[in-house]
């Protein structure tokens, strides 16, 4: 076996792991999102995918993002006012 | 997690520690980008098969072989787009909430 990594290293590759999965968490969300925001009935690709984007297609993908995140936001408010009002 | 790192006793030199740690960060990076590369051929896959092949023949057609490859173009570039909005998002909350502490 090899011998151990000494402390900086070992908190050095600690650091790196944890970026690393940090970085994996997004990418795992980018998925997520790329799929709501493509599929229907919501998505923004109806029909047949064409040769490039239309400005409209465009402009949906770059909207769906922060409207999804929008109303991921919203719904955690709604659910606060709802325990502070005694529900 | 800590015995992984620290697998036996014994420091081992300074010049074979530094390899061996690139070397295991590099496998990692390689493993990270290899995972999301097939996740990517997965999800593209699934959703433009769904667009494209509509009724499944005896085999692929023409038609549905252009579909398909269009299909996959826009799936990437809708990817590349939704994580520029992403990260420009998380940004944008990282920045007010500093702002705001």
């Amino acid at each position: 076996m090899d011998p151990k990594f000494d402390e900086a290293t070992q908190k050095e590759l600690a650091t790196f792991l944890e970026r690393e999965q940090a970085s994996a968490k997004v990418q795992s969300s980018v998925h997520q999102l790329t799929g709501i925001c493509w599929k229907n009935p919501s998505g923004c690709v109806t029909g047949m995918p064409g040769k490039s984007f239309s400005s409209g297609e465009q402009s949906c993908l770059a909207n769906c993002v922060d409207r999804f995140l929008d109303s991921s936001l919203f719904l955690v408010k709604q659910i606060e006012l709802k325990r502070e009002g005694g529900f | 997690m800590s015995s992984f790192l620290s697998s036996t006793t014994g420091a081992a030199p300074p010049q074979d520690m530094a390899a061996r740690k690139e070397a295991m960060m590099n496998a990692v990076r390689q493993e990270m980008a290899i995972q999301n590369a097939q996740e990517l051929m997965n999800k593209a896959n699934e959703r433009c098969f769904a667009k494209c092949v509509t009724k499944p023949s005896g085999s692929l057609t023409s038609s549905e072989e252009t579909c398909l490859s269009r299909c996959l173009d826009r799936y990437l570039e809708a990817f590349t787009m939704v994580s520029k909005a992403y990260t420009a998002r998380i940004g944008r909350e990282r920045d007010a909430r500093l702002a705001s502490q």
